[in-house]
């Protein structure tokens, strides 16, 4: 097992493509080293990144905000802006791990572990942001949505990591929620999480709308239909109700120690109604 | 007067006890000096690891070890051919520690390594090949008592199913009988008086369900963990976390075939037991490994090794039925309880039944309760065994006749409480206990009498646990400069060596920092029984007071000589020993100090000790109100507040008494809404981690209130009684109450899960 912790993209990247066997990314570590300990992964490649500059950086951005790969929980959490403009990322991010583990979990790290349970990822989709994969040919941005492909399994080449993610300018009037079901109050992970960003005309009317649902699925789920009901639409209990079956429906999750699938696909829906409704509260101002 | 003319509960004003000082081994614990079960190195020490079997139940055709050994770096590999094969009582236990011919559970052990370093075990570990034939197996406590189950030892209880055991069973599943002659019934239990078939003919109401609770872990956040060092003239020391290094002693010199007196058992500081720590698992595995390769051996198991191959408690299936008449006067109780306790004989199901009904004072009862082995960890035994379940199912059913017959559940309790001179369900006719003292003062709290609001409910409960005395023996030495070096036998859980201090000080009339307790070695005091039964503070405690009481009568009688009178013509008082009777004022007081700084003058060391096999341990009850708020669309249970009132005798460390109590709760707690245990289709264990098996974290709790009620227990000298089981005994059946109440269903399945709210709360919209 090696260790390497370049200085600059280039060199990260060079690792690499050079590396045979496994190579893993350590920002935070808080999956990785939990992955080693319990005897899943061995890598080969240990590339630490948070020496690489940029990395621990959160940068203001086309009114956005870029939020470097080794950007922690809670340095994430303590930014005023960032928390003001989308708190549904925010306090998705925050739920991760425990007060500990914010200290050292990363937001990125979270969306390249590819766990369909990953809390900050429907919060991450619902408010439509993108990945920076950079590579050893070509950098690009893709929409975070389609980093994962399945549990453990993302679309990133070899050579190729994330190296930050950014969140866009949010337009006036735009609230996002993030809420998950855990059967304890912290410290666990989802067995439904339901992201929703929302913005309205100046009358209260949904103008935009993305709904995203974790846990039910091989991976995060953008459900274009729960927008789809939201649209044109105020808040009311007939909206609300048609949004939960959608969630609901859209829900294919399985059966395991965690949940039945009646339990998540009903939690599906009950999160995201009570998503919306914070979400619109918070676009109301 | 003579000291030995002092009587029980001769104290009535306590100067150190009833007070709450700092711990003697709080500031190592809280700065990370203490050193526990891992802690602990020695020069040339080799890791070991253990090989476990992935099958719930499997043949060992046979194992091959020859690559393991020829690895580098591998200095002793062993199975079950390296340990004794004994066909007596230690059989079981033997084999738990080590599979022989048979793998019983998802973890058994098989084998295991000592090398020099982790990576080197781990990689051994891989080159041991294994060839096993999977078996059926059953992990299902219900399953497992039907005629056409897999049999966990087949041939070994031969003849119980010509017995009644089967033939009850199998009538209870509405079964013809079996021509089979084996059985997982591996005993019967029947407790009770009166004749309950006349006494339901008086009931105006019945209440009767069928309830199922899962195996839970005692959930102790310190893994086992040992350093086994055997020298080359077969003598051997071990360092280890224990509840009880005397019976770790005993059993591994049995196991490897020892003399007792060539091997010296250290307890390390523990991360917590509650029961689980009552036997061996690693230790004689590390002494036979350190025996093989003539080298210190540590083994620390991982969690997953916890849970997977320690002890949980039992799961169980459990059928109550209870009549009454209409003004809540009971007039029969009846019970069956089927307790799995894993793959040998031993579940707790006896305790389940002598408990289950003991709170009533109740003419007619009938209680059988039936042990069954299963595809599972050999349960170890987890804070008041097998009381929990069983007062989880009974007072479920006394919570819904109080709802029948529109009464106060603290009421109705009270009108069929237990009191002194009550023939109790399980035999024995009770002293003087506190359980009404205990609903009294429940219904007086003020969480008695909060509002409750939508979706929320209130759940009581009450438990008993009888509490134990047992081997114990306590050793005073007194200091040059006054100050007392303490030692006892019972490894220190739950703050008992300050409670010692308290006691010892009490005693002598001397401040709680003159006196320092230590758990001494195995080599160095008398046999202590485990630390187990919530016997320290009341066995160990009295053993302290006497033995503080031998070494004031030493000190008496040196100031005798000192003052040249009769030694029985001093009374020790203070801290110092005063002239008395005639001599009244003759001369003054000598101090403990004074005393001490002459010792060697007159007559040499001064040493207090008593051994006693101690006798009138008072049980203890208590009863628990809580109030949860459950959400309808989710089914999430959130506990607002909780209440916890128990019977201490006489509390002679208020907070860690108070801790004992919310420890209790808090476990309890876990058990009724989310913990446990998750087999497979394959046998195995889905859950082995705190993630999945989910022990609640402190935002899941309120704070829990409690009180404490003092019914002096006449079998110890300042009236203790033991406090650390009886509180998980209630929760179970408190939270269960509570649940039921806010959603409108009767609650029987345990965990009460979100999913199992929910569909409970469909059924009955259906």
């Amino acid at each position: 097992m090696r260790y390497e912790a370049p200085e600059t993209i280039k060199a990260a990247v060079g690792l690499l493509i050079k590396a045979r066997g496994q190579s893993r990314i350590l920002a935070g570590g808080t999956d990785l080293m939990v992955q080693m300990r319990s005897g899943m992964l061995e890598p080969d490649l240990i590339m630490d990144i948070k020496r690489i500059p940029g990395m621990r950086d959160i940068v203001p951005e086309k009114g956005g905000f870029r939020i470097g790969a080794a950007v922690s929980g809670s340095e994430l959490g303590e930014h005023a802006k960032v928390s003001k403009m989308w708190p549904g990322v925010v306090e998705a991010v925050e739920l991760i791990g425990s007060t500990q583990i914010q200290g050292r979990a990363t937001m990125v790290g979270n969306l390249c572990n590819a766990s369909p349970a990953a809390d900050s990822v429907p919060a991450l989709i619902a408010v439509g942001a993108t990945a920076r994969i950079v590579g050893n040919k070509r950098t690009r941005d893709v929409p975070v949505e389609t980093i994962a492909k399945a549990p453990g399994k993302t679309i990133l080449a070899k050579g190729e990591f994330v190296s930050s993610v950014f969140l866009p300018k949010a337009l006036p009037r735009t609230g996002s929620a993030y809420l998950r079901f855990i059967p304890r109050t912290e410290m666990d992970i989802a067995v439904v999480g339901s992201g929703v960003c929302l913005t309205l005309n100046p009358k209260g009317v949904v103008t935009k709308a993305r709904v995203s649902l974790g846990a039910v699925a091989a991976r995060a789920l953008l459900v274009e239909e729960a927008a789809d009901v939201l649209l044109g639409n105020k808040l009311n209990d007939d909206v609300l109700e048609r949004l939960a079956d959608i969630a609901s429906d859209a829900a294919t999750p399985i059966n395991d120690k965690r949940g039945t699938v009646a339990f998540r696909k009903q939690v599906a829906g009950v999160l995201t109604r009570r998503a919306a409704l914070i979400a619109f509260q918070r676009a109301k101002g | 007067m003579p000291l030995d003319a002092k009587t029980s509960n001769d104290k009535k004003a306590f100067k150190s006890v009833g007070t709450s000082p700092i711990r003697p081994d709080g500031i190592d614990k809280v700065t990370g000096r203490a050193r526990f079960g891992a802690d602990m190195s020695a020069p040339g020490m080799l890791v070991g690891r253990i090989l476990r079997s992935p099958h719930a139940h499997a043949k060992i055709k046979s194992i091959d070890t020859s690559k393991a050994e020829a690895l580098p770096g591998v200095k002793a590999v062993i199975t079950s051919a390296d340990l004794p094969k004994y066909k007596d009582a230690d059989e079981d236990i033997l084999i738990n520690i080590m599979a022989r011919d048979r793998a019983l559970y998802d973890g058994h052990t098989v084998a295991a390594v000592a090398a020099i370093d982790a990576a080197v075990a781990k990689k051994a570990l891989k080159l041991i090949k294994v060839d096993y034939e999977i078996m059926p197996h059953v992990t299902d406590v219900d399953l497992a008592m039907l005629p056409n189950a897999p049999l966990v030892h087949p041939g070994r209880y031969d003849g119980m199913a010509e017995n009644e055991h089967l033939a009850l069973a199998l009538q209870e599943q509405g079964k013809a009988k079996s021509k089979r002659k084996s059985t997982n019934i591996v005993s019967r239990y029947d407790f009770g008086h009166g004749d309950v078939k006349k006494g339901f003919k008086q009931a105006d109401v019945i209440v009767e369900h069928e309830f199922t609770t899962e195996a839970t872990h005692q959930g102790y956040i310190e893994p086992h963990a040992c350093l086994a060092n055997v020298s080359s003239d077969g003598s051997g020391e071990l360092w280890v976390c224990t509840q009880g290094h005397f019976m770790v002693r005993d059993v591994c010199a049995a196991l490897l075939g020892m003399d007792v007196s060539s091997l010296r058992v250290t307890p390390s500081e523990i991360g917590g037991g509650f029961g689980g720590k009552t036997t061996v698992f690693i230790e004689p595995v590390a002494l036979a490994l350190s025996r093989k390769a003539g080298r210190p051996v540590k083994v620390v198991m991982s969690r997953e090794e916890v849970f997977r191959a320690t002890g949980p408690t039992a799961s169980s299936s459990i059928k109550v039925r209870l009549g009454a008449k209409k003004d809540g006067r009971f007039v029969a109780a009846e019970a069956v309880l089927k307790y799995q306790g894993g793959a040998f004989p031993g579940s707790p199901v006896e305790m389940g039944a002598m408990t289950a009904f003991a709170c009533y004072d109740l003419a007619n009862v009938k209680i059988v309760g039936y042990d069954v082995v299963t595809n599972r960890p050999k349960q170890a035994a987890y804070r008041a065994p097998g009381a929990p379940m069983s007062a989880f199912a009974v007072e479920g059913c006394v919570g819904e006749l109080a709802e029948k017959l529109g009464m106060d559940p603290i009421e109705l309790r009270k009108k069929n409480a237990a009191v002194e001179g009550t023939k109790s369900s399980y035999g024995p006719t009770f002293g003087p206990i506190g359980l009404v003292e205990t609903l009294d003062a429940a219904k007086k709290h003020k969480n008695y009498k909060a509002k409750l609001g939508k979706n929320q409910g209130r759940g009581v409960a009450s438990g008993f646990w009888f509490n134990f005395g047992g081997n114990t023996c306590v050793n005073i030495n007194l200091n040059v400069d006054g100050t007392l070096a303490l030692a006892v036998g019972t490894p220190d859980i739950g703050g008992s060596r300050a409670s010692m201090c308290l006691m010892a000080a009490e005693e002598l009339g001397i401040p709680y920092d003159d006196v320092r307790a230590i758990v001494a070695d195995t080599s160095s005091l008398g046999y202590n029984d485990v630390t187990d039964g919530s016997r320290v503070t009341f066995a160990s405690g009295l053993a302290t007071i006497n033995a503080a009481r031998d070494c004031a009568a030493k000190l008496c009688k040196r100031a005798a000589q000192i003052w040249d009178i009769p030694a029985d013509a001093v009374k020790w008082e203070n801290g110092a020993a005063h002239p008395a009777g005639a001599n009244a004022g003759d001369f003054p007081p000598l101090s403990i100090k004074e005393l001490a700084g002459q010792a060697h003058s007159t007559g040499g060391p001064i040493a207090g000790h008593y051994e006693v096999n101690a006798d009138g341990a008072g049980p203890s009850f208590a009863t628990h109100v809580v109030d949860v708020e459950v959400d309808p669309e989710t089914g999430a249970t959130k506990v607002l507040r909780y209440l916890v009132v128990q019977d201490a005798g006489k509390a002679v460390h208020r907070a860690y008494v108070e801790g004992q109590f919310q420890g209790g709760a808090v476990q309890g707690i876990g058990w009724v809404l989310n913990e446990e245990y998750i087999y497979g289709e394959d046998g195995r264990l889905q859950n082995a981690g705190f993630l999945d098996y989910r022990i609640p974290v402190c935002s899941d709790v309120p704070m829990i209130d409690t009180v404490i009620v003092e019914v002096p227990n006449p079998g110890h000298p300042y009236g203790v009684r033991g406090v650390g089981e009886t509180s998980i005994v209630p929760p179970l059946a408190a939270v269960a109450n509570a649940v039921s109440a806010a959603i409108g269903v009767r609650a029987t399945t345990l965990p009460m899960s979100p999913p199992r709210i929910l569909e409970a709360l469909k059924s009955k919209s259906a």
